[in-house]
Formats: C-alpha cells, structure tokens, sequence
C-alpha cells in the first residue's frame, strides 16, 4: 500500500539560519527532484522550497525506508550533518500529511495569516516537478486537489480579504475614498522602505503620475527613476499638491511639514476633489488637524497599525472556517486513496459490467414472450460475456503490467469506466 | 384591485427584509434575491397604476391614493434604472423601505370614486405631473445616498471602522450616484416647475398666483439650484453636498404632503 508522506520544516520549527541552509534555489531543484527519485524507495516526489519553508512531499510502499533515504539525501545535497536539522523537520503520514499540504497552499500555516503567494509557489513546484517527471498518479490527484481546496478557502472564507501590512492598509483606505485608484495621483515626500513598498501597490494600481520629493533633490531624482516619477523640489511641494490624490510622506523631519495653512487654500484649487495624506513617519509630517478639514483624510502609522491588528483577528476568525473545508477535503481525499488499490477496482469494475448487463437483459425481455429456457440461455450468455471481458484487465491490475506502479492502471481503468462518478 | 396593491406591498416588504439582510451578512446573491422581489413588487405597482389608468383614461393623480401610488412608482423606477446605471446595490437598502413605506400609507388612504376631469387632458399638466414626480424620486435617491455618504465617510474620518466601512461602497461611488441623482432630479423638477407655470397660464391665464405649493416648490427649487451651483462653481462634493441633498429632500417632503394638508391652495384637490 503505498502511502504519502510529508518531511519539511517551516518557520515555526527552524530558524531563518537554518532555512536558509536548506532552501534550494530555483537550479537545484531538478537535480534534487532527479536524486530524490532515483532512490529505491521513494516513487513520486514534489519538492517546495520558500523562504519560510522546504517540504519533500513524496509517495513510498516503505514509508521508514523512504523516509531515511530522504534524510540523507538532505544531508548529503545540502552537506550538513544530519543532527544540525534532525530537530527542526516534521514529519506528517497518510491524511497527516494530506492536511498539511492542504493547509500549507490555503495559507493557513503561513506566517502571515491568508498571504497570497504560497500557493504560487506550491503550482511552480509542481510544475517543475512534472516537468522532471516525478510526480505521478498520486500526487498529481493530490496537487490539483490541493489548488481546489486553497482556492475554495480564498474565495468562501475571508481569510485573503483585508490588508495586514501597513502600505496594502494604506492602498485599501485609498480604495474606499476614490473608488479606484486608476489614474490618480500621487506624491511621495521623503523615502523608507514602507513608503516604498506603499509606491509598488499604488503603481500595481494603475496609478498615473508619481511625483517624489526629497530634502536632497539628487536623493528625489535617484527615486523618482527607480518608480518611473518626476523629481519635485522639496519647496515645491505646496505646488504639487493641488494635482496630487495621494500623499505619502516618511521624512525624518521634527516638526509637521504639511499643516493646515499649506492644504486649506489648495482645497480651492482642487475644487474639493478628495485628498488623502499617508504619514508613515515617526514623529508625524503631516498635521493631524488636517483631518477636520472636508474631503482631506489623514492616517498616520499607529491608525494604520490598528487596522492592521484588527484585520489579522478578522482573518483568524476565517481561518476556522478555512480549517474545515480542509478537513472535509481530507475525508474525500482518503476515499479516493481507498479506492486506488486492486481489489475494490476490480469490485466495482465488475459491478458496473453486471449492471449494465442486468439492465440490458431487462429491455430485451421486456414486451417479448421468451420461455424460461430463452431467458436462462440469454442470461447465462451475458455472464459469460462479463466474464471474459473482465479477464484481461483483471489479470493486468492484478500484475501491474509492464509498470511497477499499479496506480497508474488503477487510476486509467478508474477513468475509463467512470467509478468515480 | 386590492389584492395586486397588497401584493406590490408585501413584495416591497420582502425586498427590504432581504436587502436588510444583504447589509448585515454581506452574503452574495442575496442582492439580487432583494432586486428580483423588488421588481416583481414594482410590476404589481404599475399594474395596479395601469389599472387606474385604463379606467378614466387619464394619468391617475386624482386623489391623495393615486398620488402616492403615482410617486411610489416613480421611486420604484427611478431605483431600478439607477441600480443598473451605477450599480450601488447597497441604496435598495434605502429605497425598498421608501416604497413600501409609501404604498402602506397609501393603502390607508381611503379610494373614494374617481371621474374624469377636463384639465388632466392638458399636454402641458401631464408633462407637469411626470416630470415633478420623476425628478422627487430621483432626488429621493439623492437624499439616500447622501445619508450613506455621510455613515462611510465617518467611519473613514473617525479611524473606527464600524458596521458601515466594509459593508458601504468607496466614497467616491457614492459622490458620483449622489451627483447623478442630483442633476437628474434638478432637470425634471426644473421641467416640472416651467411646465406648470404654463399649464397655469393656459388654465387661468396667470403663471403665478402665490399658492402656497408654488411659493414651497420655488423654494425647494432654490436649494437645489445653489447646491447645483456650487458644484459647477467650486466643486460643492462630497459632505457638504450630502447635506444639502438630505435638506433639499426634506423641503420637497413638506412641499408634496406637508403644503397640502397644513395649508389651502389649488393643489389641494389632487390630496383629498
């Protein structure tokens, strides 16, 4: 019986040192999908590598002796003695290891609650791992159900809904004043790493002109050509602001560079459209006053802080429900796997073979005057009709062929004759 | 007759339950369960109005029952074309209400006997009544989006987000539906107001007479033709014009029951 299994390790068992040992970059993964395979025991493997986690998932008749191979193989790859990440791998078997791979793609044991990206990075490595040729039957009905699930979980629980960094709170905010931000606006004042992170979400949002503004203009016009801008002065920013939506402003200054004064007359000019200020900067840029002001929105860093807070609460009040379309998943994945060995095959091979020809002796003596005789001569033709049928394959699955790997028969017979309706 | 009102009535009701419901749980489809019974309502609605048209003949406004089902229609129609136009399902949770709310006091309203009557075949006195009521239920919606305006821009400004954040659209959705309603409903009653000076006219041989409906109208005109200006001018949007359309609604709400029944004019014959 051949049986899935999972060892790995993530953030929560090894720290970023010992990660990093581990990960394999983009080029060894074929050599090491390719040395997986080659071990005797080991039949199919898939093999996921991120920043925050490696995961071997593979398939072994002789799961220990598998298992031992794959730690070797990460001793010897990665030439480090096996005591040094002993400690930090896991290992999940059978459902297990079903679940983990489920939670995994649906971002349930991500690091950040519900990010987007690990299921991208679980399709690459599948897809790299079909490209080698390493993963077979099984994992092939495990991968593609897994992008089901994590893909059911994103769109029926809100676990990807609301914004848990600081710049997506900020872009978020900026959606529900202006509808989209397609078009607009905006000014980025002085520089830093969440600022700029806020500046790839807005151009990622079709955000037409940005305009950049530092204390050292050589500074704004490096900037500016990093994000596809226009350099502004820093004694120019009152000037820019009637043709800005957005604000985004992290300067080291001490004291408030935008205040009233500066943004009430630009209200006129603007003809009241919308503006709305980002201080990410600690101590504040822009005065919190402005807020009062009609149609100027002003969030500074701990604002957008709480909503962050409350959006991770939010999305682990989801992730409950995420937690049980994994489990549901998981039972049907089991079925699956139950069925996927020889002898309920045949089983329901020949129960469909009888029923259809059951159902066809029925139409046939249906209307017709046949004598006992007739019909016990036509019902024994049909048996016998089953019973040669069904001889070859039965003895193909039985045997497993030419291929050592039965499932691959198993699964084809399956689809052939619709079981698994 | 009865039993088409009651059913228009009991779908409206239905379709406010579901669009209240639609806010609270946020459920997909829901909207448009609340949009389909909506419908179905406004079809028993105008059958009923049909009703009382095929009867004299005439656009049925003769009585205070067939006015308020007249400017029930016209919220329903106006909601509808507007629900496809911006897609702000959200406002059926404030116009569902207004026109279940306006059927129920009209069928409590007593239906005497209608007859036909010489000046409802007045071009100019049609056009009057249509556009007067086309342009109140459009403005109806701008005074509806204006009070959402006002809850999500609270809940922006006051860094709490509340009931309303999630569950309203952007600020600028809102701008825009309120803005459109505005200018909609501004045109019809500007219409409205010219046409009956004309009818006026054409009947008694004066444009003005000082009726009490006429001065209330003008002057609920007026709000709307300064709230109108300013937008053009300095770019009136957002809080501020939200105000106005909720008082410029609650003007039109005294000018179309409030006149006619605390004081006497020539409209008042169409309300009793």
């Amino acid at each position: 019986m051949t049986e899935i299994l999972i060892l790995g390790l993530n953030h929560k068992t090894a720290d970023v040192d010992l990660r990093e040992c581990l990960a394999f970059t983009d080029d060894q993964v074929d050599t090491a999908l390719q040395t997986l395979r080659a071990q005797p025991a080991i039949s199919e493997v898939v093999l996921l590598s991120t920043c925050n986690r490696v995961e071997m998932i593979f398939t072994a008749k002789d799961p220990d002796k598998a298992l031992a191979e794959a730690k070797q193989f990460l001793a010897q790859f990665k030439n480090i003695p096996a005591d040094r990440f002993e400690e930090a791998l896991y290992l999940h078997r059978g459902d297990q290891a079903v679940k983990h791979i489920f939670r995994v793609a649906a971002s349930l044991d991500s690091m950040v609650l519900g990010e987007p990206q690990i299921l991208g990075q679980v399709k690459e490595a599948y897809r790299i791992a079909t490209e080698q040729k390493t993963s077979g039957v099984i994992l092939n009905r495990l991968l593609h159900k897994t992008f089901f699930v994590a893909k059911r979980i994103r769109t029926e629980t809100g676990i990807g809904n609301s914004a848990v960094s600081i710049s997506y709170a900020a872009i978020e905010l900026g959606r529900k004043i202006f509808g989209s931000l397609e078009g607009k606006s905006a000014l980025l004042v002085g520089a830093g790493e969440m600022a700029e992170l806020a500046v790839e979400h807005l151009r990622r949002h079709r955000v037409n002109d940005i305009y950049v503004a530092n204390r050292t203009f050589a500074r704004a016009v490096e900037l500016a050509g990093q994000f596809n801008g226009q350099p502004v002065n820093f004694e120019e920013i009152q000037d820019t602001l009637p043709r800005v939506d957005i604000v985004i402003s992290s300067t080291g200054s001490p004291d408030y560079v935008l205040t009233r004064t500066h943004v009430k007359p630009i209200m006129k000019e603007r003809r009241n459209r919308p503006i709305f200020f980002i201080d990410i900067a600690v101590p504040r840029d822009i005065d919190p006053d402005l807020n009062r002001l009609t149609n100027v929105y002003v969030y500074d860093i701990d604002d957008l802080n709480g909503i962050v807070d409350e959006n991770i609460e939010d999305r682990s009040r989801e992730a409950i429900k995420g937690e049980r379309i994994v489990a549901e998943a998981v039972i049907r994945f089991r079925q699956w796997v139950d069925n996927l060995s020889v002898v309920p095959t045949i089983k329901d091979l020949r129960a469909k073979l009888e029923g259809i020809a059951r159902a066809e002796l029925v139409k046939t003596q249906n209307g017709q005057d046949f004598t006992p005789e007739q019909a016990a001569a036509l019902e024994k033709m049909a048996s016998a009709m089953v019973n040669k049928i069904l001889h070859n394959p039965t003895a193909l699955l039985k045997t497993g062929g030419c291929y050592a790997d039965k499932s691959q028969h198993i699964d084809l017979t399956r689809k052939l004759f619709k079981l698994d309706s | 007759m009865d039993i088409v009102i009651a059913a228009a009535i009991v779908f409206y009701l239905l379709s406010s339950a579901t669009y209240l419901a639609f806010l609270l749980s946020q459920k997909k489809n829901l909207d448009r369960v609340a949009l389909c019974l909506f419908i179905t309502g406004s079809l028993c609605h105008l059958t009923s109005v049909g009703y009382d048209f095929m009867r004299t003949g005439q656009i049925p406004v003769h009585n205070l029952y067939q006015t308020l089902s007249m400017s029930g229609l016209a919220v329903a129609a106006i909601f509808i074309i507007f629900h496809f136009k911006y897609k702000l399902k959200v406002l059926g949770v404030f116009a569902a209400p207004l026109a279940a709310l306006i059927m129920l006091f009209a069928y409590q309203v007593p239906r005497e006997p209608v007859q036909a009557r010489a000046i409802f075949n007045s071009f100019w006195f049609v056009i009057h009544i249509i556009s007067v009521f086309v342009g109140e239920a459009a403005l109806a919606m701008a005074c509806g989006v204006g009070i959402l305006y006002i809850l999500q821009e609270n809940s922006i400004k006051s860094k709490k987000r509340g009931f309303f954040y999630d569950r309203l659209p952007s600020l600028d959705l809102l701008d825009n539906t309120g803005c459109g309603s505005i200018v909609v409903g501004f045109i019809m009653l500007t219409l409205g107001l010219v046409t009956g000076f004309v009818y006026a006219k054409s009947a008694w041989g004066r444009f003005w007479s000082w009726d009490p409906k006429e001065i209330w109208s003008v002057a609920t005109w007026l709000i709307y033709a300064a709230l109108f200006h300013q937008r053009l001018t300095v770019g009136w949007r957002g809080r501020r014009a939200a105000i106005m359309a909720i008082i410029g609604f609650a003007a039109i709400i005294f000018t179309f029951i409030g006149v006619n029944f605390l004081l006497s004019g020539h409209h008042g014959q169409f309300t009793k």
